[in-house]
């Protein structure tokens, strides 16, 4: 039988495969893509447990979330967008504006 | 009643805060008038609290709550009874006399109005100290008078120090320095006093401490009473603290007539005045006030005997008559030190002030051996002083008379006939050194010719603000019985004959003949030259008294060298190698970390992404120690 | 049934999202994210969230995806990125221990065990009425703060992206378009 914690580890492993994606590439996009997946995981997560206390909590938790993740690429991508007219290229070695 | 009451504390704080205004700025005549105006008022609105304390009775406000924390609640109250209203009258009524004389003392003087500024704060500041209802605010005023004072003495801050043969009192910041520490050192004594009180108590309220005087034990008051006396002694310059009193007559002579004689030192009777049902209750340690004060008095003149310093010899006189005050209040004569408290403010101010004159004229010379016949060119000042000198030698009618007179009696009539023939001694005594001064001073050959002084009188009003305090000299010893009618309305009725009545023609003739003995050898010794002889200044005993029996060189051999080795070596050894090493060891941590962890920096944001998935790994790792210790 | 659906799924999400992440092509990259996020609304199927199953569908995979498809035309990176890698070390240790720590905390007793619902599903109901009752009640504010939110968004990036959105109108108007212009070219 799948109990509560089958999800929840899943989630983790996922999360965990979303901040490997976030350290490893140096590519925005990509960036952007292991950004939605961690965002995924975390609604697995409240999916989840909504399902398994009998709390629809989480799941409302989980439409704001998919709410958030929707503006963050409107936003996002139209940022990219931006650097990519100004600077060309979206690979993050090539931006040291906060350097001192 | 409570506007009076408020009137009387509040002016002179108004007058220090509207002269501070002006503090930094030229003279202005503005400041003097308005905060010798102001004083005037609170002197106004003192003597009509005393018509109402006479007529009507006490008067108790409650300004405010001040601490209430748990159980403590102290409030700032005042309450005028017979004994504050006697006090605040004599220090409003000198307070304005004095303002008024510093007016045209401090003509010249750069500090004008800062000068004044002080001056209203610290009768502010004795004004709570004699007002409030409980101990806490009677020591707020007491470290209030305290600071005055070090601001005043010290008012001449820019002279140099100097060494101890040619002034003995260094200078004016240093003898500032030290009557606040000897105060400071006193003072930890009195805040003893006070916690004890409040730790057996539970309250800091006068009538709530009296009251549960006779539940205390009697080594508890014996403790309190020892400790608020020591309190005393400070503010009193009693032995052994009592060297900063002449050191004091550094500042500028206003202040030493109203502070350092008048009303600052006087703080210590008052809180064994105001503490009698306690003194009362251990008689104990009421004789050990009274021995000591008997100890000072005679130990003060004997100095004041050989001093050459004007102004110095009245302050050792000023510490002789508070030795006095302590004896009588000591024997539990406590009406009889508060009237001997009042006479002594009004001729030992008016003595002081005319010194001030003296000075004036002389250009700040002190030194007694260098003046002579000043009384043809400065009239007036020699008949104030002349008068004041009577008082205080206690030749009759003058104030001083049935003051002292009345504490040879009440010594006599406690059958501590030690105590008496000391204060007899010291009467005499009193009396030859007032005038030595005088007669060296008024009297003899015009030696100052020699030095080139061309002394003048002082400004007409001045001789006008001194007059209410040379009046009160002369008659105020007249009004003996009214004062013990009013203030015996709380404290204890003394009955100062009580066992020697029929000894009393005697014991009076006996006082009036030595006071007049010493008068008359001050007279044959000085009147006509300065007799100096080399065989006298050379003998040891000399050599003792002028030297102050060589105290002030002893505290500074015991005390003030070895604490200043051991203050060196706490900055050598503890403070530069632990304290500073420490700080700027925990600085070069800061930096040399800072400066391994600049690389951080990169400027990267995927470097920045790594080390925050490093600290949100570190804060996981901690989460799961924490919940799983926990 | 619902076992081997439960690790079909999961095996097969893992693996697409690992190909995300470890993939060069973008291109193979944003497929196998979309393919992933469909598989997870299969998840919420399972779990009976029907209604969020059916949003993640329609907003991750027909929105956000096709934005991300739409983006790519502008970067030109259908081609190999070149990209300097992390050092493998530092991303396996890193990642492996945010997994271990994750794994540790989800599977730690402590949690679950007290938890008590605070909305309780409404019985009797399907699931997209459930969330209707609730998202419309209790949540009332925050849905509609998600909807300025949304709305804030929208409007950020048409103007971040659309080209001379960041000058005003009326001054082009007024003729300084070509100073518009060229701030818009640098």
């Amino acid at each position: 039988m799948i109990g509560l914690s089958h999800y929840l580890i899943l989630a983790a492993i996922l999360f965990a495969i979303g901040i490997v994606g976030v350290i490893r590439r140096k590519n925005l996009l990509m960036l952007f893509f292991a950004t939605e997946i961690m965002l995924n995981a975390a609604n697995i997560a409240f999916a989840a447990i909504s399902s398994y206390t009998g709390d629809l909590g989480g799941q409302m938790f989980a439409f704001f979330i998919i709410a958030v993740a929707a503006s963050e690429v409107a936003v996002g991508l139209g940022l990219l967008i931006l650097i990519y007219r100004k600077y060309g290229t979206l690979d993050l070695d090539n931006f040291t504006m906060l350097k001192g | 009643m409570e506007g009076l009451v408020y009137t009387a504390l509040f002016a002179p704080l108004a007058g220090s805060l509207f002269a501070a205004l002006f503090g930094m700025r030229p003279k202005t005549l503005l400041t003097g008038v308005v905060t010798s105006l102001l004083l005037l008022v609170s002197f106004i609105a003192s003597t009509a609290l005393l018509w109402h304390v006479m007529h009507v009775g006490p008067v108790h406000v409650k300004l405010m709550d001040w601490i209430v924390a748990g159980d403590m609640s102290i409030p700032f109250g005042f309450n005028v009874d017979q004994v504050t209203a006697v006090m605040m009258t004599v220090v409003t009524l000198v307070s304005t006399v004095v303002h008024i004389y510093s007016n045209g003392y401090m003509e010249h003087d750069k500090g004008f109005n800062r000068f004044f500024s002080y001056l209203s704060a610290f009768v502010f500041s004795m004004l709570v100290l004699v007002m409030s209802d409980n101990f806490l605010g009677l020591f707020i005023g007491w470290e209030g008078v305290g600071v005055c004072s070090w601001l005043l003495i010290g008012f001449w801050y820019h002279k140099p120090d100097v060494t101890r043969d040619e002034n003995p009192s260094i200078s004016p910041s240093w003898a500032a320095n030290e009557a606040f520490i000897m105060n400071r050192i006193a003072d930890l004594g009195m805040l003893i006093g006070i916690f004890l009180i409040y730790w057996n108590v539970g309250s800091l309220q006068y009538d709530a401490v009296f009251a549960a005087v006779p539940h205390l034990s009697h080594a508890l008051l014996v403790a309190i009473g020892v400790f608020l006396f020591i309190g005393a002694m400070g503010k009193s310059a009693q032995f052994p603290l009592h060297t900063w009193l002449a050191d004091a007559m550094e500042g500028p002579t206003p202040v030493s007539a109203l502070i350092h004689a008048a009303t600052m030192v006087t703080a210590g009777v008052y809180l064994v005045i105001r503490a009698h049902p306690l003194y009362s209750a251990v008689p104990g340690v009421g004789y050990f006030v009274a021995v000591v004060g008997t100890f000072v008095a005679i130990f003060a003149a004997s100095m004041a005997l050989v001093n050459r310093d004007l102004k110095r010899i009245i302050a050792y006189s000023t510490l002789s008559q508070l030795g006095y005050m302590f004896a009588a209040a000591g024997l539990g004569a406590y009406w009889v030190a508060l009237f001997h408290l009042a006479a002594h403010a009004f001729f030992k101010a008016l003595l002081f002030l005319g010194a001030g004159n003296v000075m004036h004229a002389m250009h700040d010379e002190l030194d007694i051996f260098k003046m002579g016949g000043l009384k043809k060119v400065m009239k007036w000042t020699y008949i104030y002083m002349g008068v004041a000198s009577l008082a205080l030698a206690g030749i009759w009618p003058f104030a001083g008379f049935y003051s002292k007179d009345t504490i040879l009696e009440v010594a006599f009539n406690e059958h501590t006939y030690g105590i008496w023939f000391v204060l007899w001694l010291t009467a005499g005594l009193t009396a030859f050194y007032s005038f030595r001064l005088v007669f060296l001073a008024f009297w003899s050959d015009e030696r100052y010719k020699c030095y080139g002084f061309h002394p003048h009188e002082v400004q007409r009003y001045v001789l006008w603000a001194m007059f209410p305090l040379g009046l009160l000299a002369v008659i105020f010893g007249w009004y003996k019985e009214e004062f013990v009618d009013f203030v015996t309305g709380l404290l204890p009725a003394y009955e100062v004959s009580e066992h020697t009545h029929h000894m009393l023609p005697i014991l009076v003739t006996v006082t009036l003949a030595i006071a007049i003995g010493g008068i008359v050898v001050a007279y044959v010794m000085y009147h006509k030259r300065l007799k100096r002889s080399e065989k006298v200044e050379a003998s040891l005993p000399y050599r003792i008294l002028y030297n102050q029996y060589y105290i002030p060189i002893l505290y500074e051999k015991v005390f003030a060298k070895p604490y200043a080795e051991l203050s060196d070596i706490a900055w050598k050894e503890i403070d530069l190698q632990v304290v500073d090493a420490t700080v700027d060891g925990i600085a070069k941590v800061v930096e040399e970390s800072g400066d391994a962890t600049r690389r951080m920096q990169s400027g990267n944001l995927s470097d920045y992404l790594k080390w925050m998935a490093g600290g949100a790994i570190a804060l996981a790792i901690l989460a799961v120690i924490v919940v799983a210790n926990g | 049934m619902e076992t081997f659906a439960f690790y079909l799924f999961s095996i097969l999400i893992a693996g697409l999202f690992l190909v995300t992440v470890l993939s060069r092509n973008v291109l193979y990259a944003m497929t196998s994210l979309a393919a992933g996020m469909v598989l997870i609304s299969g998840l919420f199927f399972i779990l009976g969230a029907d209604f969020l199953g059916v949003v993640q569908l329609i907003v991750y995979v027909g929105a956000v995806m096709a934005l991300y498809a739409f983006g790519m035309m502008f970067f030109d990176a259908t081609g190999v990125v070149k990209e300097r890698n992390t050092p493998a070390l530092l991303v396996f240790l890193l990642g492996g221990l945010s997994a271990v720590m994750l794994v540790v905390i989800f599977a730690a007793p402590a949690i679950g065990s007290h938890v008590t619902p605070s909305f309780r599903t409404p019985q009797g109901v399907d699931n997209p009425h459930a969330v209707g009752l609730v998202l419309f009640t209790k949540y009332l504010v925050p849905f509609e703060v998600a909807a300025v939110m949304l709305l804030v968004a929208m409007i950020a990036g048409i103007i971040l992206a659309g080209k001379k959105m960041d000058t005003s109108l009326s001054k082009i108007s007024d003729g300084e378009e070509s100073q518009a212009a060229g701030k818009e070219e640098r």
